[in-house]
């Protein structure tokens, strides 16, 4: 099966590129990005603040079940074109990582379907490579299973 | 897992890096790799040393020689380091499209 998500991170380079092609009007990938509710339940996380205009400031936090915060990140929002692109800034709190620049491009494929560009760039290829290695089977766990706490939610 | 990430910090390194495209061209003796760095030979040594303890390559004597080769099936896995970050924003995405398809039902 093809993969519908790509990744194109060039060795030694500081920056990569997330590709997605979604069976979704462009519109609705856009209000994914922008509703504060819905963003919360793919990324899972709280949204404490998203701002979507240009200058506009968001903060996203995830607590564990006792209520310590595991995953705090914020940024600033520098273009903000309805249906067409974002461009923001992405820093984790308390983590070496130093902030991210990120571009996200929407565009409209057919009228049901839209492709999903995400340019990031770190400022150092050895930071871009230390966040590709965190230990992502722990994050792919904890969405799968939020994933089925959305899916039962639906039911 | 630790020598997953040891091949990580393996290739985090610029030099190291270097090495690796440089041996990809063709097997070469550690003499021939130095000289191809402004580096220090010891340093280049210690660079070797690493990458083949983490069997990114692989010695072979010929001779009197030691030359070193790309070991291309750990050179694979290292390619598929991108793999959990992919499928991270694989799963992500996939819930952004079921969301928005109940949505759109709505």
């Amino acid at each position: 099966m093809e993969k519908k998500t790509k990744i194109d991170a060039e060795n030694g380079k500081q920056d990569l590129t997330i590709t997605r092609v979604f069976e979704l009007p462009v519109e609705l990938l856009f209000k994914a990005y922008t509703e504060a509710e819905i963003v919360e339940q793919w990324m899972g996380t709280k949204v404490l603040k998203l701002e979507n205009k240009k200058h506009g400031s968001w903060q996203f936090e995830t607590k564990d079940p006792h209520g310590n915060v595991v995953f705090k990140a914020n940024g600033t929002v520098h273009e903000f074109i309805p249906d067409q692109k974002i461009t923001r800034t992405f820093e984790m709190d308390n983590a070496p990582f130093d902030v991210q620049l990120e571009f996200l491009e929407f565009e409209k494929l057919t009228n049901d379907t839209s492709r999903l560009n995400m340019h990031v760039v770190y400022r150092t290829p050895e930071l871009r490579d230390q966040m590709l290695k965190l230990p992502f089977e722990y994050g792919i766990n904890m969405a799968h299973n939020r994933l089925q706490e959305v899916l039962n939610k639906l039911k | 897992m630790n020598l997953r990430r040891d091949v990580f910090q393996a290739i985090a390194d610029p030099t190291r890096r270097a090495i690796l495209l440089l041996v990809a061209t063709q097997a070469m003796t550690a003499g021939v790799i130095a000289s191809n760095f402004d580096t220090a030979r010891p340093t280049v040594s210690k660079h070797l040393q690493i990458l083949t303890e983490c069997e990114l390559l692989k010695q072979e004597q010929n001779g009197r020689e030691i030359y070193y080769h790309i070991n291309a099936e750990r050179m694979k896995d290292v390619a598929d380091f991108i793999e959990p970050f992919r499928a991270m924003w694989e799963e992500r995405f996939n819930k952004l499209e079921d969301i928005m398809k109940n949505y759109k039902g709505n």
